[in-house]
């Protein structure tokens, strides 16, 4: 069984496969981006009225998130593995 | 016949009987503990309480109402699906611990007093030593050390605070305490260790990761959870838990996305989830604690389910770090699709169990105007699904291939994580199921269009987020390293603090045995030898210079001082001693 898995193509491995991935990625974003108009919102708060807020909320958090958990948060807190030992 | 028997019971002294039996029978046996008591369980009446008098007090060991009830039923469910995925984990320990553990869980849930309530929560840390100890590595033991010495002394604050609780209330029952009173605060600070607050969470990624296999997956079900249960049943409505729960959803991302051991990953997500049901008890509202126990039914389940994908992910490769893993779908496909199905969930994908529980909690919130809050758990909503949703699947399973060729997981692990993963969608589609066993009526609508799409943006913009900072490299890469945390202050303080013992007690000691005894005492003894003759010659003095033949001060001195060395005066003076006794005596 382990050779043959070796030798078989898997999905991911060739990068066409990947990049239909993305691709579906991107279409689904603007998708998503144009049913908003269609979408009848009832809103608690004033900032969920503007156009894309969902989007744009969860793509800055995100890349926030990252950029402070690395230039942040790592150079703090990272040790070696056997810092404690 | 017996009428009832209560869930914990059934599930401790079946615990006793596992070592005794062999092969199927025992597999059989455990499979049918949870059942027959789960069975017990469904045909208890809401309501029910057993009372017994004790010393006084009404012990209350069992007691059922509808939050003690979705509780009792997640547990019994997940109890069962850890007890399949350990099957060909031929571990008696494990077996015992989990059972034990579980059914101390069971205890805390329906106790109906403090008394009963504390013995099952001890119990519970106890049998959860266990299952990390059973990994039978040093670092779980040293791991297991510190899990133990944080949850004492969080049982003993707890302790404290209901010994005070009842010496205020004149009673022992379970009920609402909210924050008032020192040993309120107490108590408060007790549940709080076990919940894995900010700051006291670290016991959490620091013992779950060195935890067995199947141990995490139980691990991952109940201490925390039961915490929760035992926060809703006690400090509804107490508004520091909103706050508690904001930055408990929040800050574990950013370790989360560091992290290189995808257990730790999976800790600190717990952590974030349990905020989520933080904030809902901290609301109150009818809405927010169904949101904060649905959001505990279905967390239980897909954090399960993420735990077993990742202990099948380390029980066939051996690795689990994430610069270890990758192209795992090759060889575990089934596995990965579950982790991938658990990974959905627990991001509240729309159709899974996350979608209909999750945002209970975080329109409760809108409810209340709450925008900070509401920010904070959107954010966290965002984050969860970069770390846990993307992160997890996608270094173990997909990214670069490691190469490892493995078979996939065993049976028995694939089958409880196919349980959990037809459970999470299950819910997702079909959430009235879910509503039907909340605390509290329910009218409110997960599915309505906005709603749907409103997340399905956030999820997919934070997915495209996680895509482009990959592609552009910016993503942090995995590093085979080690991520403080707030532990570092007893791990590393802990050190630091014997030393600083060491150095300056055993610097006083040292000190005071070179004064005392090697100065103090030597001089205090010459003094005390000289003492007497000394004075002794200063009071005969005047009678001996009278004397005839009298030698000279000094001679006399020198043989007082003999005597005095051999104990022997002459008549005289003892005579004199006498003489100043009688007349002391005649006197006083």
């Amino acid at each position: 069984m382990s050779t043959e898995d070796t030798e078989k193509k898997h999905i991911f491995d060739s990068p066409k496969n990947v990049q239909k991935v993305l691709y579906g990625l991107f279409g689904c974003l603007v998708l998503l981006l144009a049913l908003e108009p269609f979408v009848h919102k009832h809103s608690y708060f004033p900032w969920e009225e503007s156009f894309g807020f969902y989007a744009i909320y969860g793509f800055v958090a995100c890349v926030l998130l990252v950029l402070a958990a690395k230039y942040i948060l790592r150079p703090l807190v990272k040790r070696e593995e056997d810092y404690y030992d | 016949m017996i009428e009832f028997i209560p869930p914990a019971f059934i599930f401790i002294a079946g615990a006793l009987l596992v070592p005794l039996l062999r092969g199927r029978v025992k597999s059989a046996y455990m499979l049918i503990l949870p059942a027959i008591s789960f069975f017990f369980l469904i045909n208890a009446q809401v309501g029910t309480a057993w009372e017994i008098n004790f010393l006084g007090f009404d012990l209350v060991p069992f007691k059922v109402d509808r939050l003690s009830l979705i509780f009792g039923y997640i547990f019994h469910l997940i109890s069962l699906i850890g007890i399949i995925y350990t099957l060909n984990i031929k571990s008696d320990l494990e077996y015992m611990a989990g059972l034990v553990y579980a059914g101390s869980a069971l205890g805390v849930v329906f106790a109906g007093d403090l008394f009963t309530f504390f013995v099952f929560w001890e119990m519970l840390t106890v049998s959860a030593l266990w299952l990390i100890w059973a990994r039978r590595t040093k670092a779980s033991q040293a791991a297991g050390f510190r899990y133990l010495m944080v949850h004492v002394f969080g049982g003993l604050v707890l302790l404290a605070g209901i010994i005070m609780y009842i010496s205020e209330q004149k009673s022992i029952s379970l009920g609402f305490i909210g924050l008032h009173s020192p040993a309120t605060y107490f108590i408060f600070i007790g549940m709080g260790i076990n919940a894995a607050w900010p700051l006291l969470h670290t016991w959490l990624p620091d013992a779950y990761p060195e935890s067995t296999v199947g141990g995490a997956v139980f691990l991952s079900a109940f201490t925390t959870k039961t915490a929760v249960y035992a926060l809703a049943r006690t400090f509804p409505g107490t508004e520091e838990l909103i706050w508690i729960g904001a930055v408990m959803t929040a800050f574990p991302i950013f370790f989360a996305v560091i992290e290189n051991d995808m257990r730790r990953v999976l800790s600190y997500s717990l952590i974030n989830q349990v905020g989520f049901m933080m904030v809902g008890i901290g609301i109150g509202t009818q809405l927010s604690i169904n949101g904060t126990a649905a959001h505990a039914f279905a967390h239980i389940l897909y954090k399960s389910l993420l735990f077993m994908s990742m202990g099948a992910v380390m029980f066939r490769t051996g690795k689990i770090n994430a610069t270890d893993l990758g192209g795992l779908y090759k060889s575990m496909p089934w596995t990965a699709l579950f982790c991938t199905i658990g990974a959905a969930s627990i991001s509240a994908f729309p159709l899974t169990s996350g979608f209909v529980s999750k945002s209970m909690v975080i329109d409760a919130a809108a409810h209340g105007h709450m925008s900070i809050i509401w920010l904070a758990l959107v954010f966290a909503s965002a984050g969860v699904f970069h770390h846990s949703g993307i992160k997890i699947p996608f270094f173990a399973f997909f990214s670069h291939d490691a190469g490892h060729r493995v078979k996939e997981a065993p049976p028995s692990m694939l089958i409880a994580m196919g349980i959990a993963a037809f459970f999470c969608i299950f819910l997702g589609v079909y959430p009235k199921f879910l509503y039907s066993i909340l605390p509290y009526p329910v009218d409110f609508v997960p599915y309505t269009a906005s709603h749907v799409l409103f997340q399905l943006q956030l999820l997919m913009f934070s997915a495209l987020a996680f895509t482009l900072l990959l592609l552009s490299g910016i993503y942090p890469a995995e590093i085979r390293a080690i991520n403080l945390d707030s532990d570092w202050l007893y791990r590393k303080g802990g050190r630091l603090f014997y030393r600083a013992m060491d150095k300056s007690l055993n610097a006083i000691n040292k000190a005071v045995e070179q004064v005392f005894v090697g100065q103090f005492l030597v001089e205090l003894t010459n003094h005390v030898k000289r003492l007497p003759p000394t004075v002794l010659a200063k009071i005969c003095w005047p009678f001996w210079k009278t004397a005839y033949e009298a030698p000279d001060k000094k001679t006399i001195h020198e043989n007082l001082l003999k005597r005095a060395r051999s104990g022997f005066y002459p008549i005289s003076i003892i005579g004199l001693f006498a003489a100043i006794y009688f007349a002391l005596l005649f006197l006083l």
